[in-house]
């Protein structure tokens, strides 16, 4: 795992992080250096321990093990510095209704405490962010939904952070305004901040993140760059095959005996690792459907588990 | 998307809390102004309704008691019935403007509306969240408090330069009360289970005070537990404003008003950081 490049101190590390909810273990030593400067996707379903992950680099959930450092301050006893130096958008939208959108950002300048001659620079800054520009005065409740989401995102860069956290960023929303926060996820990026997505969304992680790190049951199982992981685990191509009257079992043992992983989608059998099926396990399988590998396919392969 | 702002965005954060930073975990003013600019920014939506019942409240209350009651009664505990509770009413419209926002308030937003959830992932800390809360329902009870004086005051309460110390009592009263409120909505288990609290607690707090009736008609009990009520020690002060009162009284009552801030501060601070960091 590389832990930084260049060798800069990691923007964000973790150590053996352990959260746990009465008998249940959220999350169970989890390890994850976020180097200055990327896009790291955290993927997993939803209970894999993304959010409460979250909660505790704001130090509103407070580890019961381990070691948390932000930009160089330890979290939770620096906790306050960190946050002041980052950016939080929560999954919940939590604007203030009743307030426009510019009035939403000048409460959070304050609370970030952008002092107070570059106040009114950061808010038009933000809304030209959100490209809002033309709602300043429009309440939060009368946004959309991709607006109120712009809103929430350019809240948490107003004070220009140099790293910003993203818990489920386009969650709920259509793929349409979906894919026009992608745009704007990429050009923080392309500015230099860190950043740290977290998502179920497996199209989303594989497009933004430099690199992913895979979380299920508490656990970073593996990360890297979304090509990497998915040429490691997966291969270049998929081949999902029918249920021969023998069932999947037997398939499944098969290719599984040539050394390929396996996933069951449904009523067929994917086969990872296609292009590398012996002429001899392609007389036994017959012809399947081919596709490209993708992320779910790593992670399906390495968890058991599904995420959307 | 593409914004404009490049490179200089990670070279410099525009926080000021960055380098001179103060030692970590200390109380800071900088997240309280925070806290409170965004009061400011929604109460300039809502001050209309607030200032409406803040002022035609105590018009009513002295016009049914002072006129309907007081024509029964003349003359209590040494003063006229409009005396008595025209400075009675200054008591109970700060105790209401302050319990139940931040009963009502705060639960509100705590719980729906995960406003809290979002101010402290910014660099605010719990006590200075409940500090700015309760100081903006103090400030806001000192305002209002002065609302019903001078109601009472056109229906013929004697004005008295004592009177400019009752924004002050309200203040502290306000802030109190605002704590206490803060507390007990994070001790309720769901929004429903505030109908106990209203009527269980702040019904006799606000009854059994020496608002609207004097103390001494009351059963010894009933009058030992007025003591221990903070409006009782509040209604004190703002009766020693408008017709006078003994240094060694008004210290104790302005002593049972601190300790009671001192308390619900701690109680506030305790129980809304359970509720909000796990």
């Amino acid at each position: 795992m590389p832990s930084s490049t260049r060798g800069e101190p990691s923007a964000l590390s973790l150590r053996g992080v352990v959260k746990s909810y009465g008998s249940i273990r959220a999350v169970d030593g989890l390890d994850l250096e976020v180097p200055s400067g990327i896009v790291l996707g955290l993927l997993g379903p939803n209970g894999a321990g993304k959010s409460t992950t979250m909660r505790m680099l704001t130090a509103q959930s407070r580890a019961d093990g381990g070691e948390i450092t932000i930009l160089g301050h330890s979290v939770p006893r620096e906790s306050k510095r960190a946050r002041a130096l980052m950016g939080v958008v929560p999954q919940h939208d939590n604007l203030d209704e009743e307030l426009t959108a510019a009035e939403n950002l000048q409460v959070f300048a304050h609370l970030y405490r952008v002092p107070r001659a570059e106040r009114e620079a950061a808010v038009e800054r933000a809304l030209r962010i959100a490209h809002l520009e033309d709602r300043r005065h429009t309440r939060a409740d009368k946004l959309s939904g991709g607006m109120r989401r712009r809103l929430l995102i350019a809240r948490g860069l107003v004070h220009r952070p140099r790293l910003v956290l993203l818990d489920e960023p386009t969650v709920g929303l259509d793929p349409q305004v979906r894919q026009e926060l992608w745009g704007l996820v990429s050009s923080l990026r392309d500015e230099g901040v860190t950043v740290l997505m977290s998502t179920h969304y497996i199209e989303e992680a594989e497009r933004l993140s430099d690199e992913v790190a895979l979380m299920a049951k508490g656990k970073v199982v593996t990360r890297g760059a979304p090509a990497d992981l998915i040429a490691r685990y997966a291969g270049k191509t998929v081949e999902e095959f029918r249920a021969g009257t023998d069932g999947h079992e037997a398939m499944e043992r098969r290719a599984e005996a040539a050394g390929l992983p396996t996933r069951r989608t449904g009523a067929e059998l994917a086969v990872m690792r296609a292009e590398e099926i012996s002429e001899e396990l392609r007389g036994e399988l017959g012809r399947g459907e081919v596709r490209a590998s993708n992320l779910e396919d790593v992670f399906v392969t390495l968890t058991g588990e599904r995420v959307e | 998307m593409s914004l404009q702002e490049t490179a200089e965005r990670a070279e410099r954060p525009l926080s000021a809390a960055g380098a001179s930073a103060p030692p970590p975990g200390r109380f800071e003013l900088a997240p309280v102004r925070g806290v409170l600019a965004r009061e400011w920014a929604l109460y300039r939506r809502s001050w209309k309704p607030t200032t409406f019942a803040a002022v035609v409240e105590p018009i009513i209350f002295l016009l049914a008691f002072g006129f309907g009651l007081g024509s029964l009664v003349g003359v209590v505990a040494g003063y006229s019935y409009l005396d008595f509770i025209g400075t009675g009413i200054v008591a109970t419209s700060v105790l209401f403007t302050s319990i139940y926002p931040g009963l009502i308030d705060t639960y509100v937003r705590r719980v729906f509306q995960h406003s809290y959830d979002g101010m402290l992932a910014a660099p605010v800390d719990v006590r200075e969240l409940v500090t700015a809360e309760a100081g903006w329902i103090a400030l806001r009870a000192s305002v209002y408090g002065c609302a019903p004086l001078l109601v009472a005051i056109g229906f013929g309460l004697p004005p008295a330069p004592g009177m400019f110390a009752v924004p002050l009592i309200a203040l502290v009263t306000g802030f109190g009360f605002g704590l206490m409120g803060i507390w007990m909505s994070a001790l309720v288990p769901s929004i429903k289970t505030i109908d106990y609290i209203i009527s269980g607690l702040i019904t006799p707090i606000f009854l059994v005070a020496g608002t609207f009736f004097p103390l001494d008609e009351l059963p010894g009990w009933a009058q030992g537990i007025a003591q221990v009520n903070p409006l009782y020690h509040c209604v004190e002060l703002v009766r020693g404003a408008a017709f006078g009162i003994d240094a060694g009284a008004a210290a104790l009552h302005w002593a049972a008003l601190f300790a009671f801030v001192v308390v619900v501060w701690g109680l506030a601070v305790f129980q809304m950081r359970r509720r909000l960091v796990d």
